[in-house]
C-alpha cells in the first residue's frame, strides 16, 4: 500500500545532501596521508558552515587592556579563569571555558589616550575548531606573553 | 517444576538507552509480568555544586543539568530567583524570553518525533524530521550564539536584545514550521503503520495519569488539562491565553495512548508557532535588564533573605525549583525537581502486560531524561539500612584517620 511517507522517500532520492561534508567528502583511509595532501595542495578541504554574527567561539584575550579588577573571575561559572598576582592579570583555559561570554559581559575594559570609549580586555572570537591531544597546549591557554617569558 | 519465567536486565549501560537507567523485566513467553526501574546512574551532585557558588554562577550551571532542553531549568531558576529577590524583568525581556523558551519546546518535541520513529524501526522518518529540525537550531544559533546551552537568560531580564535581522529571521522560520507540521501531520497521524505500531501502546488512563503525578503532554493526552502556562502563567504567557492542547479538543476522544502522545505534541508545535507570533507582532521596546550591573546583582542577592518557588513548563513537563537565599551571594538551598522524575514512575504499569517488543516505545515515549531526574543518592548498607549524612561523614573521618596513621 504506497503511503507518504514512501513518496517522501522517492523526492528525498532526487535532492542533494542536506549536510555540509566537512572537512572531505568522505572519511578518508589515512587521516596523516590527508593532512600531507592538503598540506601540498592537492587535495581542497571544504570548509565549514560559516558561524552567524555573535557566536560564541574561542575566548580571546588582550593583556594590555586588562586592569586586573577580577570580575571575570567572580562570575566565570566553570573556573576557567586564573589569577596571576606577580603580573596582576589573568590566565584563562579555554579547555574549562563553558563558552558563555558572561566574562565578556562583565569585563569593563580600559580606555588608551585618545580613545572615546573602554575598549574590552576580553572578546569572543569565531573560531570554534578547538579539539587538541594536550588540554595545557599553546592554542587553549590565553595568558599574557609575560607569563610564559618568566615561566610563571 | 519447569521455570515459566525468564528475567531480562536492560541497562544501565545499553545500546538502546541513550541514557543509564536500569529495566528489570521478568517475561513469560512474550508477555511482561513483573516490572522493576532502578534509577540514581547519573547523579552528578550538581545542586550541592551550585549551593557553593554564586547565583550567577548557577544559573549557568543549572543549564546544564538537561542534555536536550537547556533553557527550561535556567528559566525555572531566574523565574524562581526573580520571585525571591522581588524583582522583576522588564516586558521586553519577558517577551525574549518567552521566544526563546518556545522556540525550544518547537526542537524539543521535533527530537522526540525522531525517537519515537527511530524506536519503532522508521530511520527514515527519524532523518526527515530532524532535517525540519535544523532550522530551528540554526534560528536559535542566530539569535543566541549556540546551538544549544544558549546562556541568554539572567536574573531580572535576558541578555541578548532582539534585533530587525533576528526578528525576519524569526517570521521565515515561523513559515517554514507551519507547512513542516502540515507535512508532520500527514506522516505521522495519517500513516497506517504509524497508527498500527502506537495505538493502544503504551495506554495511560485518567485515573493512572492522576494517581501517578503525571506531567506535560503525557498528562495532557490522557485527557487532563493541565499547563502551567496556563495554570500559573508568568512572563509573557500572562497576556496570552495559552490552554491546554487536549486530544478530545482536536478529534473528540481520548485514548492516552502513545498515537495521542503524538498528536498532543504536533499540536503542541503549532500552538507554539502562535505564541511566537504573538509575541514577535507585540514586542515592547525599552530595556532587557532589571539590574544591568552583575556586581550589583550579587550584592542585592547578598541583602535578600528570602525563599520562593517557581516552575516552567518545559517540553517535557513541569519544571520547579526551590530557592533559599539566606545572605550569600548564591542560593543557601536549591531544589530541582524534573519533569522525567514523575514520568519515568508510568514505566512500571505500562510495562506490564505489554509485548516484549513494546518496550522502547514505552521507555521512549515520555521522552525520558535520566540527568534531568537523578536528584540525590542513597548508600545502603549490606542489610538495607540506609546511611545518613553523619554515619558517611563519620566513616570518612575514620578513614582519614587511618591513613595519616599509616603514613607516619
Amino acid at each position: 500500500m504506497p503511503t507518504k511517507v514512501m513518496f517522501l522517500i522517492l523526492k528525498q532520492l532526487l535532492e542533494k545532501p542536506f549536510t555540509n561534508p566537512f572537512p572531505v567528502k568522505h572519511a578518508p583511509k589515512n587521516v596523516t596521508e590527508l593532512i600531507e595532501k592538503v598540506q601540498k595542495g592537492e587535495v581542497q578541504i571544504n570548509p565549514p558552515v560559516p558561524v552567524p554574527e555573535g557566536f560564541r567561539g574561542k575566548l580571546h584575550y588582550d593583556p594590555e587592556r586588562c586592569i586586573g579588577c577580577r570580575l571575570c573571575i567572580m562570575v566565570c561559572p566553570a573556573d576557567a579563569m586564573e589569577w596571576v598576582p606577580e603580573l596582576k592579570k589573568i590566565r584563562h583555559y579555554v579547555s574549562r571555558c563553558m563558552f558563555c561570554a558572561l566574562c565578556v559581559d562583565v569585563c569593563p575594559g580600559k580606555k588608551f589616550p585618545g580613545e572615546e570609549k573602554a575598549v574590552k580586555a576580553l572578546s569572543m572570537s569565531e573560531e570554534f575548531l578547538l579539539a587538541d591531544y594536550d588540554k595545557y597546549s599553546d592554542n587553549l591557554i590565553e595568558e599574557p606573553p609575560e607569563a610564559k617569558e618568566k615561566g610563571i | 517444576m519447569a521455570k515459566s519465567t525468564y528475567y531480562i536486565p536492560v541497562g544501565p549501560i545499553h545500546p538502546a538507552l541513550k541514557e543509564p537507567i536500569r529495566v528489570e523485566a521478568e517475561v513469560e513467553g512474550e508477555k511482561i509480568v513483573k516490572v522493576d526501574v532502578k534509577r540514581g546512574f547519573a547523579h552528578r551532585g550538581i545542586e550541592y555544586m551550585g549551593m557553593k557558588r554564586n547565583a550567577i554562577q548557577t544559573l549557568y550551571l543549572s543549564e546544564r543539568i538537561c542534555g536536550i532542553c537547556s533553557i527550561s531549568h535556567p528559566y525555572a531558576f531566574v523565574i524562581t530567583a526573580e520571585k525571591a529577590l522581588g524583582i522583576e524583568a522588564p516586558p521586553r525581556a519577558q517577551y525574549i524570553r518567552t521566544i526563546i523558551a518556545e522556540l525550544e519546546r518547537i526542537h524539543s518535541h521535533i527530537l522526540w518525533l525522531g525517537v519515537i520513529a527511530h524506536e519503532m524501526g522508521f530511520d527514515t522518518l527519524l532523518f526527515w524530521t530532524w532535517k525540519g529540525r535544523e532550522k530551528v537550531l540554526d534560528l536559535l544559533e542566530f539569535i543566541t550564539g549556540n546551538r544549544i546551552n544558549y546562556s541568554m537568560y539572567m536574573i531580572g531580564g535576558a541578555r541578548r536584545d532582539l534585533k530587525e535581522k533576528h526578528i525576519r529571521a524569526i517570521k521565515d522560520a515561523i513559515d517554514y514550521y507551519w507547512k513542516f507540521t502540515e507535512h508532520m501531520k500527514e506522516i505521522f497521524l495519517s500513516d497506517p503503520v504509524y497508527k498500527a505500531r502506537t495505538r493502544n501502546v503504551a495506554k495511560v488512563s485518567k485515573d493512572i495519569a492522576l494517581k501517578l503525578n503525571l506531567v506535560g503532554p503525557i498528562a495532557r493526552a490522557a485527557g487532563i488539562r493541565m499547563d502551567v502556562r496556563q495554570d500559573m502563567p508568568y512572563d509573557a504567557y500572562a497576556d496570552i491565553d495559552v490552554r491546554a492542547v487536549v486530544p478530545q479538543d482536536i478529534v473528540g476522544e481520548v485514548y492516552g495512548d502513545a498515537y495521542d502522545v503524538t498528536m498532543v505534541r504536533i499540536y503542541e508545535i503549532e500552538q507554539s508557532l502562535d505564541i511566537i507570533e504573538y509575541c514577535v507582532d507585540n514586542l515592547p521596546e525599552g530595556k532587557i535588564l532589571a539590574i544591568p550591573n552583575y556586581v550589583a546583582l550579587l550584592a542585592k542577592i547578598r541583602r535578600t533573605k528570602g525563599e520562593a518557588i517557581g516552575a516552567h513548563e518545559a517540553p517535557r513537563g513541569e519544571v520547579i525549583h526551590y530557592l533559599k537565599f539566606d545572605g550569600r551571594d548564591g542560593p543557601s538551598v536549591w531544589k530541582v525537581i524534573a519533569p522525567s522524575y514523575n514520568n519515568i514512575n508510568s514505566w512500571g504499569p505500562l510495562l506490564i502486560g505489554a509485548e516484549v517488543a513494546d518496550i522502547p516505545i514505552v521507555v521512549a515515549y515520555i521522552d525520558p531524561c535520566m540527568c534531568c531526574n537523578d536528584r540525590v543518592a542513597v548508600v545502603k548498607t549490606k542489610d538495607g539500612n540506609e546511611l545518613g549524612y553523619t554515619e558517611i561523614r563519620k566513616k570518612c573521618l575514620e578513614k582519614t584517620e587511618k591513613i595519616r596513621r599509616e603514613l607516619k
